[in-house]
This record gives structure tokens, C-alpha cells and sequence, in this order.
């Protein structure tokens, strides 16, 4: 393992997610800030594949039990943060008729 | 991870990619309302093939991980499913479960790995956990004061910054002594004690009004614990999800920190709630002009141009179908009606959108503060409902208010205000608000529900 080329490649992964990051999200309206962080928690609960490891390796019983309880935890933020935001999103209709979105629709 | 990857070893990495780049397109989808729900599709196939991937791995025992979860979707299905009005306080319940997630999993590595970890990977676990930690408490007294559990007033204390000071200080020094000593195991835990403690000491002198930031921020560290994961467990699919959560946690709490007037510093050193101690309210009772819902009703109906501005008052009294009926009864009688959204209006950013986006209030009439200001002049009548301290004309003209320099929505400006309130008592903030004094204000008492309701039945005619 050569782990100081490892970090020097996660390091730049985490750099290059962080300017996308900031790029993508300083451009969602502000319309939809709550269901922005209730996506994001549920995408964040990707965690989950950590907590797996744990679980399904299986080296010792604290890492086991530990492991578990993180699976369940992340598992409800996947389910429940992607169900409202989808209850959310629905709700929210424009005035004008959907069919046809029309050119001069505000450009943001 | 060995250099040479065995061919299942690259199928998973490259489900992981797919993954990654999913979720990117996903939070890409949400900038507008008509793609939006796309991006959920995208998170959601993004997921499923993550987990789908680290099934794939071999020498996984299966039947503990099914009953996760599966425990893990049932408790999620009903924090789906809350009410909107409840959406703070499950935001704030998600970000600790996610911390709880990180806290865990870093506690267990600590625990496989210790003595033989490499002082990079300890920096960067005790990061983890400690943001992790704090998180988890943090967002659970977050929660616990939204759903009116814990006593909303802010709580301060002689001497708070400096113990919250203390507090973090030992638990770095811990964190230094084990990247040099990773052998003294037994530190761990106290290290974690700490970040537990610190998470309730933080949130403790927070008010109502500094949530929408304290729920950002608290977002933000939630994303970075797990990005932190992401370099303990090398993956690079985590450290993407932890540092676009993170961002955006953070860009949100930027957002809300300059909607208040605060410095980012200001924010992150949880030198929130000391805005509420100062200026009490003037003491004596200045004249103020009220109307009924029959007068209210009257001078709604005789407008040409109305803009709402809502606030977590609406939210509390629950008025916000009551307001739909309103805008639709204006509306059919011609009266161009618009919603003026201050962006720290409520509980959580974006609080107020959601709530009327729920009472079927047609998205494109929700218009943010920069956009609608410059509107109020020709605006015949601005009404206010549950909204205070950001219509607050003090914010611009009265240097020694404790919110000068916050950016307001100008409702003064509007020919005639109306201020739905249950009374002129001045509430937590404290602060004494000009707005209902002007000779153009008149203000409205009641409960946000009812008297909206009486309007809405004026302009019906009887029957609403």
C-alpha cells in the first residue's frame, strides 16, 4: 500500500468534489433550499457503504455492533431523505400551465 | 488496496464512478424546480448502485446487513412521511443519525487499527469523529428545540465562550496526543465524551431565529465528518458525497449568516444568540393603529398590487391554507398577489417556500428578497404575517439596533402595511420593530389563522 500517493489522490478528489460542490449548489434557487439539504442528507447517508464493511467483514464485535447500528442510522436518512424530498419537489407547481415551458421563463 | 485490481474490484469501482456522478448530476438537477424531481431519480440510482457495489465484495456475511436494513427503512419511511410544518426538526434528526453514521464507523476503525495507524490517518479519523460527534448532539439539541421539547429561549451563561473554548481545545489535545501516541487507546473515548459535550454546549445559547444558520452549519460539519471517512476508509466515492454535502451545508450557512448580518467567523465560532440579550423593548406604549378583518378586507380587495410576507408566525398558526385561500379570493378578483421571501424567514432555509409550495401556492409567485425589494414603492399594500425582525425598518436607519445593517424586506415602503399579530408584545427577540408605529402601518390583531380566515370570508361574501 502505498498510502502518501493514496492521500495525495484523495486529497485531490475531495479538492475537486468541493469546487463542484460549490459550483453546482450556488446555482440551486433559493426556492428550493429545504429540499436541497434533505437531498443532500440523504446522498451524504452514502456512509452507509462504510458501516456495511463493518458489518459484513466482521472483525470484531464492537466493529460489528457499531457497524450495525451505523447501517441503520444512514439507512433511514437514504429512505426517509429521498422520500421527502420527492413529497417536497411535488408540491411545488408553477402557475403556468406545465405542458409547455415557456421560453421567457426566468433564466436563473 | 492492493495495486493490480481484481476484475470484481473494478466493476465495484467503477459502479462507485457512476455513482459519483450521479449524485453530482443530481444536486445539479435541483437548481431549478422543473428538473428537480430528475434529481432525485439520479440520487436514487446513484445509491442503489453504491450499495448494490459494496454487496459485491467478497466474504460479506449477509444476514446482519439485511436486517440494517431493513431495521433502517422502517424507522425511515415515517421520517419521510412527517408533517411539513415538522421538516426542521427531522432535517436537523437526519444530520444526527448521518453524524452518528461517521461517529460509529471512525470509532470502530480507531478501535481495528490502533496502534498501527499512520499519524495522517489519525489526524484525519480524530477530525472525524470529533466533527462527527459534536454533530450528533448538536443536531439532536437542534431538534429537540424545534420540536419544542427543550426550551427555545437561548441559554447563556457567564464565561460560555470561553468553556466551549476549553472544551474544544481538550479535545484536540487529545486528538494531537494520539496522532503522536496512537498506542494510549484509552483516550479515545474521552475524546469522543468531549465532542458530545461540546455539540450540547453549542447549541444551548441558540434562539429560535439563528436555527435557519445553526441547521446549515450544523450541514456542513455533518458533510465534512463523512468526507473525512471517505480518507479514512479510502473511498473515493464518500469523500465526493461528504464534500458536496459539505459544501453545500456550508454555502447554505454563508447564505444565511449574510441574510442576518454576521460574519461567517462570527457563525462558526457559535457565537450565535448574543443579538437577543441587548435593547429591551422602549417601555412605553406608543399609539398604534389597528383595523378589523372588515377594514382589512376592504383596502385587500381595493389593491391593485399585494406582497406577502410570511414568517415562522405563519408557520406556528398553521395559516398557511388559509393564506392560499386568501391569494385565491385576490386573485379572482384581479389583485395581483405575490409572496416576499426573506431568506432566513422560519426555521430552516427555504422553510417558507416549502410551506406555501404545500398549501398549493403556485411556485413562481414565491419571490426572493433581492428580487421583490425594489417592488415594495409600488406596492399598495404589503401584509405581514408572522414576520418580524425582518421587516424591521431599524436594520437600516438605527445604528444602535442590534440587527442595524441586516438586510430587510422594505415593507415600509409599501402605501399601507398591514401586520397580522397577536400582540404588541415584542416576543423573544426583544427588539422594539418601528414598522408597526408608521403612520401607513395598521396593524392586524389575532391569530394568524383566524383573522386571515375572517378576511378570506369578507371577500367571498360570507362563505369561506
Amino acid at each position: 500500500m502505498n498510502s502518501s500517493s493514496n492521500l495525495i489522490n484523495a486529497l485531490f478528489i475531495f479538492v475537486l468534489a468541493g469546487f463542484i460542490g460549490f459550483e453546482v449548489i450556488r446555482r440551486v434557487s433559493p426556492l428550493l433550499h429545504t429540499p436541497l439539504m434533505s437531498l443532500t442528507n440523504a446522498l451524504d447517508a452514502i456512509a452507509v457503504v462504510g458501516a456495511i464493511f463493518l458489518v459484513g467483514e466482521h472483525k470484531s464485535t464492537l466493529s460489528t455492533v457499531f457497524g450495525f447500528v451505523a447501517v441503520v442510522a444512514a439507512t433511514s436518512n437514504i429512505v426517509g431523505g429521498f422520500l421527502i424530498t420527492d413529497r417536497m419537489l411535488k408540491m411545488f407547481k408553477s402557475s403556468r400551465p406545465a405542458a409547455k415551458p415557456a421560453a421567457k421563463s426566468v433564466a436563473k | 488496496m492492493t495495486t493490480e485490481l481484481a476484475g470484481g474490484q473494478v466493476v465495484i469501482e467503477i459502479l462507485y464512478l457512476i455513482a459519483s456522478v450521479l449524485f453530482i448530476l443530481s444536486l445539479k438537477w435541483m437548481s431549478s424546480p422543473t428538473t428537480a424531481r430528475h434529481g432525485i431519480w439520479a440520487g436514487e440510482i446513484g445509491m442503489v448502485l453504491a450499495i448494490g457495489g459494496t454487496l459485491l465484495h467478497h466474504g460479506m456475511s449477509y444476514r446482519l446487513i439485511g436486517i440494517a436494513l431493513v431495521l433502517g427503512t422502517i424507522i425511515g419511511v415515517p421520517l419521510g412521511e412527517v408533517a411539513m410544518t415538522a421538516v426542521p426538526q427531522r432535517t436537523a434528526l437526519s444530520h444526527a443519525f448521518g453524524a452518528l453514521c461517521v461517529t460509529l464507523v471512525g470509532s470502530a476503525e480507531f478501535y481495528l487499527r490502533a496502534p498501527d495507524i499512520s499519524r495522517f490517518m489519525m489526524a484525519v479519523l480524530s477530525l472525524e469523529v470529533i466533527l462527527g460527534g459534536l454533530t450528533v448532539t448538536g443536531s439532536l439539541m437542534a431538534a429537540g428545540k424545534l420540536q419544542e421539547i427543550l426550551p427555545q429561549r437561548p441559554l447563556t451563561y457567564k464565561g460560555q465562550n470561553l468553556v466551549n473554548f476549553v472544551l474544544l481545545a481538550g479535545a484536540l489535545a487529545i486528538a494531537v496526543t494520539l496522532v503522536l501516541h496512537p498506542e494510549a487507546r484509552s483516550l479515545f473515548p474521552f475524546m469522543i465524551l468531549i465532542a458530545l459535550t461540546f455539540g450540547v454546549l453549542l447549541i444551548i445559547p441558540i434562539g429560535g431565529a439563528d436555527m435557519p444558520t445553526v441547521i446549515s452549519l450544523l450541514n456542513g460539519y455533518a458533510g465534512l465528518s463523512a468526507a473525512a471517512m471517505g480518507f479514512v476508509l479510502d473511498s473515493k466515492l464518500l469523500i465526493i458525497a461528504g464534500a458536496l454535502d459539505g459544501s453545500s451545508g456550508l454555502i447554505l450557512s454563508i447564505i444565511m449568516s449574510k441574510a442576518m448580518n454576521r460574519s461567517f467567523a462570527n457563525v462558526l465560532f457559535g457565537a450565535f444568540g448574543q443579538v437577543q440579550a441587548a435593547s429591551a423593548a422602549g417601555g412605553e406604549a406608543r399609539p398604534v393603529r389597528s383595523a378589523t378583518p372588515e377594514e382589512a378586507a376592504a383596502i385587500l380587495s381595493a389593491a391593485n398590487r399585494v406582497i406577502v410576507v410570511p414568517g415562522y408566525g405563519m408557520a406556528v398558526a398553521q395559516a398557511q391554507h388559509k393564506v392560499r385561500e386568501l391569494y385565491d379570493a385576490l386573485s379572482k378578483r384581479g389583485v395581483d398577489v405575490r409572496f416576499a421571501i426573506h431568506p432566513v424567514a422560519g426555521r430552516m432555509p427555504g422553510h417558507m417556500n416549502v410551506l406555501l409550495a404545500e398549501a398549493d401556492i403556485p411556485y413562481d409567485r414565491l419571490i426572493e428578497m433581492d428580487e421583490i425589494n425594489s417592488d415594495f414603492p409600488q406596492t399598495d399594500v404589503a401584509l405581514v404575517i408572522g414576520a418580524n425582525d425582518v421587516t424591521n425598518p431599524a436594520a437600516r436607519s438605527d445604528a444602535s439596533s442590534p440587527i442595524y445593517g441586516m438586510p430587510i424586506l422594505d415593507v415600509d415602503k409599501a402605501h399601507t402595511v398591514m401586520v397580522i399579530k397577536r400582540s404588541m408584545n415584542p416576543g423573544f427577540a426583544g427588539i422594539d420593530n418601528p414598522l408597526y408605529y408608521l403612520d401607513n402601518t395598521l396593524m392586524l390583531f389575532g391569530d394568524a389563522k383566524a383573522f386571515v380566515g375572517s378576511i378570506v370570508r369578507e371577500l367571498t361574501g360570507g362563505h369561506g
